[in-house]
């Protein structure tokens, strides 16, 4: 008898101490020292962060700061669509807004989530293994997968409607003209990687040709006079991260820069650059800022960050430039396992205001109004 | 985390690396210390009977065997209830015997969760990989001993609990700092603590055991043992085992707006077991044992359960093989010798099909090989004083299939002095490591050689001659060495790597009484501790998300209580109840100077932890509940929201009964179908059955 009391009460006390289910909710809060000097015709109205979260912790996460007032959301994808099974998922790996649609690639999870841009409410769900990235042409959505090939997707039906074969591990990937730039990397098979680019005829949507660059290439990004910027992250050990530049007039490898780079954005002459290079040799990352003048190829002598606030960035993760303000957001990983952090610098370099983010903060896309 | 962890390759440019990932999660476990309720069968008077030595609560290998004709005859029944006062100055826990088996488990693993002081991670089902946190040091500062010997694994430094089956095993102890029993190989002192194995050992009579296991997942387990006298002086055993299981399960998530219900995939397990003994004297009184042991299993690694990725298809083969020796004599009256040998043979292969590389798919192989030589000497300089010199000596090679890889050769000498002094109401021990580590690489760069010297002190104390209350205290330094995977996995490790050092402060009591009544025994004992862990080796982010590399960056401070309350009665006659609750208390705080988050809990480490167990017994009926309690915890190291994970807690019972030759036991787990996770996004298993039916001949 007496031990039956004793379970009977242990099953009481402890079936209180389990709280049971948690329906997600929006976690907000104001940026502290937030300053916003927008045009007044000015249209970026906020900025999303998609948040990559650790690989099989399923803890990416979206994150919207409103430009307008300096409200900072936390995780709003789960909020705003908590009938998704298991949520957003595992590793947010990209994210962009064409027309009124946001797409979110979440790599680990096998999916693309569809959303309304401006509400995040999900449209859709679009399966593509080991998705990557995801750029626009006409009425369709290119989306790279591991897997070697560019998914293609109808943008009204959101289905998928053909494959493109690339090259191994295709990463991101870019419209220009008429014409799709995907990078290759090979990563999964060092030393055996990849060392081009694909360039994809999307009138036929046929491969026409890759172009030769480095070894592991990753990020790209174009300028206004045509030239794509390609990353590439070396081998850690004796070759270096490199920016390839390839014509995409004559589609010819036109010049190649001894600048180290992780990721770039560029914004009208600008390149904005940083990069954490690890080396197996040294056993070190040497992380660096760079200030690339597209037009002429020129690095300038001063970085984006000038009040020497980069020394508290443990890992920059993220990066876009605020196309009015020129306000210059970056992010911090740290170790990848504790929330990250997005800083904001003015246009003259100086840091304005930092806020918490989610695990990981890495992608960037900005809300405007039409 | 970890067995994929462990193998999933180097990983691809585009995919962060699970091995650096789950790693995380395995580094920060949690766990603490002690419960010792000694089930010698043979121990007849509760306030007199002492182990040989009256120092080691653990009885020696050959008082732990239940010979298996008594246990047949129900005489291990009465000896349950005969609890000893803990006598040894490090903190011990044991489950033996007929108490071990009554536990609702299916491996080492399972009966590990009811000591106190642990945590055991779990990746959940069959062949999910288990391995124990011991008060929160870290998975790899638990050295694990089968029959004595440690069972190494220099490539990750763990030991899947989860793949030795409770068929063979006679006892299962876990120290705090290392085992008393200071006349040991050195290896003994090298671990901040021990969990000892033991299997059956051979007896005098001719014997056998068939046994079947059937139930939940699909699972069928036959075994088999047999012992017998094989000549005057030597006896031997033979034991075998087949385990296969489809391993699905139901599991279910739920946040109020969805709620999902799948079913487990690729979580199918076979797995073959067989081991042999010898045990022999010889005309000097000496005596001398030999022991072969194989496993071989193929299983499949089910994954994370992320947002629509619910299967994995990535599959796990491995072969172990080891044999060992050993001999023990007394040449005088004061000098005593025993001599080590083993050998190690792991074989593991991983294989990936969702890996997307120019062969589209990963396929790793592993071998390593372990020589293992101990020699240990006890001098007896008085009678309340011994002296002990060990000295062990192991070669550990890993060969493996992958890009860039070293082809590592570690040799470790190890140099035990210890000494002890000892009455019947005192005793104090000290003991001094020396280690001298020297590594070689056929390629690259190899972490050279290292050269350690940590000691230990303990001591314990019965004040008053006629109460059985016991004071305790132990202070160890110790460390672990980095891994094979830590130093030298492509892309991950780093050869600059210092050890992982731990500091382990502990004071405790253990208190017995017996009463004449219904109520019959109570006993209790209770440690509170202080650790720290420093250079803790953590994974850390290199060049991007896909690219970890090892440092030593932590530091963790875990302040801890451990109690245990076990009480025996006989509410009516004829019935035989026994009452055991354990509690653990944990403040494991990370830290770390400069720290992201300094002062919070580490992951998976909750605060508070227990379990309860009730046992009644009457005629040849067993009843068996227990209980297991995990409360909240953290999946990353910011003690926030979105990391809190829900404490857990499962219920099992289970109903046996004893015939003349014939024993059948019925089980329910997790009576109340609770879903959890132990790591985040590795789903348990809900409501599950298994029946046993056994025979004897």
């Amino acid at each position: 008898m007496m031990n039956r009391i004793f379970i009977l009460s242990c099953f009481v006390l402890l079936a209180a101490c389990r709280k049971g289910v948690v329906i997600p909710r929006v976690e907000s809060e104001m940026v502290r020292n937030f300053q916003h000097s927008a045009p007044p015709d000015g249209k970026v109205r906020g900025l999303y962060l998609l948040n990559e979260g650790n690989m099989n912790m399923n803890k990416a996460s979206l994150d919207y700061l409103d430009l307008t007032t300096g409200r900072y959301d936390r995780r709003i994808f789960t909020a705003y669509n908590p009938e998704v099974t298991r949520g957003l998922g595992d590793v947010g790996n990209y994210i962009a807004i064409y027309g009124a649609k946001m797409y979110l690639v979440i790599n680990n999870s096998n999916k693309v989530e569809v959303v309304d841009a401006h509400t995040v409410t999900r449209i859709r769900q679009i399966n593509v293994n080991q998705c990557r990235y995801v750029d626009f042409y006409k009425d369709k959505a290119y989306i790279t997968s591991n897997d070697g090939y560019v998914a293609v997707v109808d943008t009204a039906t959101l289905e998928v409607e053909a494959r493109i074969p690339t090259g191994r591990n295709p990463e991101q990937l870019i419209v220009a003209g008429n014409k799709l730039y995907v990078v290759n990397s090979g990563g999964y098979s060092p030393p055996n990687y990849e060392k081009t680019v694909s360039v994809i005829n999307l009138d036929t949507q046929q491969e026409i040709r890759r172009i030769e660059a480095g070894i592991n290439l990753h990020r790209m990004a174009l300028d206004a006079y045509g030239d794509l910027y390609v990353t590439s992250r070396g081998d850690y050990y004796d070759v270096p991260s490199k920016i390839f530049v390839i014509d995409t007039h004559t589609d010819q490898l036109k010049q190649t820069l001894d600048i180290a780079a992780s990721n770039l954005y560029i914004h009208n002459d600008l390149a904005y650059i940083y990069s954490v290079e690890w080396s197996y040799i040294t056993g070190t990352n040497a992380i660096s800022y760079t200030l690339l003048n597209v037009r002429d190829e020129t690095v300038l002598d001063k970085s984006f960050i000038t009040d020497g606030t980069e020394k508290q960035i443990k890992i920059p993760y993220g990066i876009a430039v605020d196309p009015e303000t020129e306000d210059v957001f970056v992010t911090d990983a740290k170790d990848y396992v504790t929330p990250g952090t997005l800083h904001c610098y003015d246009k003259s370099g100086k840091r304005k205001w930092s806020v918490m983010t989610g695990d990981i903060p890495a992608h960037f896309a900005f809300l405007k109004t039409n | 985390m970890q067995r994929q962890a462990n193998y999933v390759a180097h990983a691809g440019e585009s995919r962060r690396n699970l091995w650096s990932g789950r790693r995380g999660a395995a580094d920060t476990m949690a766990a603490l210390p002690r419960n010792l309720w000694n089930g010698r069968p043979d121990a007849a008077d509760t306030t007199a009977a002492l182990p040989r030595d009256p120092s080691d609560g653990r009885p020696d290998a050959a008082d732990t065997t239940v010979h298996p004709a008594r246990d047949l005859k129900g005489i291990t029944v009465e000896a349950k209830r005969m609890q000893l006062l803990i006598r040894t100055s490090h903190p011990v826990q044991i489950l033996a015997g007929e108490d071990l088996q009554k536990r609702n488990s299916l491996s080492v693993a399972d009966a590990v969760r009811f000591f106190s002081g642990v945590q055991l991670k779990d990746y959940g089902g069959i062949g999910g990989l288990k391995t124990i946190n011991v008060r929160s040091m870290g998975t790899n500062h638990t050295a694990v001993f089968y029959d004595d010997l440690q069972l190494g694994n220099a490539q990750n430094g763990q030991v899947d609990l989860g793949r030795f089956s409770l068929d063979n095993i006679d006892s299962i102890s876990l120290y705090s700092g290392q085992q008393n029993n200071i006349f040991q190989p050195a290896r003994g002192f090298s671990a901040a603590s021990a969990l000892y194995i033991t299997s059956r050992q051979p007896g005098d009579s001719a014997y056998g055991n068939a046994r079947i296991r059937t139930g939940s997942f699909g699972l069928i387990n036959p075994s088999v043992r047999w012992q017998q006298k094989i000549s005057k002086r030597i006896y031997g055993n033979v034991s075998a085992e087949y385990l296969h299981a489809h391993g699905r399960y139901r599991f279910r998530y739920t946040n109020g707006a969805y709620d999902t219900t799948a079913i487990r995939n690729n979580a199918d397990v076979k797995a073959w077991r067989v081991e042999g003994g010898l045990k022999g004297y010889l005309k000097d009184s000496s005596n001398w044992t030999f022991k072969v042991y194989g496993y071989q299993s193929e299983r499949g690694l089910p994954g994370a359960i992320v947002a629509n990725h619910f299967e994995y298809s990535q599959r796990l083969w491995d072969r172990d093989l080891f044999a060992q020796a050993g001999y023990n004599k007394q040449f005088t009256r004061r000098y005593s010798m025993q001599a080590r040998a083993k050998y190690t043979h792991l074989f593991t292969r991983y294989h990936d099909p969702e890996y997307q590389n120019e062969k589209g798919f990963l396929d790793n192989r592993y071998t390593q090989q372990e020589v293992y030589l101990s020699i240990a000497n006890r001098y007896q300089i008085k009678d309340w004083w011994e002296a002990v010199l060990s000295m062990d000596f192991i070669a550990n090679k890993l060969d493996a299939n992958i890009y860039r890889f070293s082809y590592p050769v570690r040799y470790t000498t190890l140099v035990a002095l210890a000494s002890r002094i000892y009455s019947e109401r005192f005793e104090m021990q000290g003991s001094l490591l020396g280690t001298m580590v020297d590594e070689y690489v056929r390629f690259y760069t190899g972490a050279g050689s290292k050269r350690e010297l940590t000691p230990s002190f303990s001591a314990s104390w019965q004040p008053f001659a006629e109460h059985h209350f016991r004071i305790r205290a132990f202070y160890k330094n110790i460390f672990r060495m980095p891994t094979f995977n830590d130093l030298y996995y492509t892309f991950i490790g780093n050869t600059s790597l210092r050890p992982e050092y731990t500091n382990q402060y502990n004071a405790g009591f253990s208190y017995a009484k017996p009463f004449r009544g219904r109520l019959q025994y109570i006993a209790l004992q209770a440690d509170a501790y202080y650790n720290n862990v420093k250079d803790k080796i953590v994974a850390v982010p290199a060049a991007n998300l896909f690219r970890w590399t090892m440092m030593n960056l932590d530091k963790v401070v875990i302040k801890g209580v451990d109690v245990s309350l076990r009480a025996g009665m006989q509410p009516v006659d004829g019935v035989d109840v026994t009452l055991g609750v354990n509690y653990t208390f944990q403040e494991a705080q990370d830290q770390t100077p400069g720290g992201y988050n300094y002062g919070h809990q580490i992951p998976y480490t909750p605060r508070h932890s227990g379990s309860f167990t009730a046992n009644a017994s009457w005629r040849n009926w067993d009843l068996n509940y227990s209980f297991i309690y995990t409360g909240e915890r953290y999946s990353q190291k910011t003690n926030i929201l979105i990391n809190y994970i829900e404490p857990w807690y499962t219920s099992d019972m289970s109903l046996s009964k004893r015939f003349s030759r014939y024993g059948i036991t019925v089980e329910v787990n997790n009576l109340l179908n609770q879903y959890y996770d132990v790591i985040l996004n590795f789903p348990m298993p809900g409501r599950h059955f298994r029946i046993t039916g056994n025979i004897s001949f």
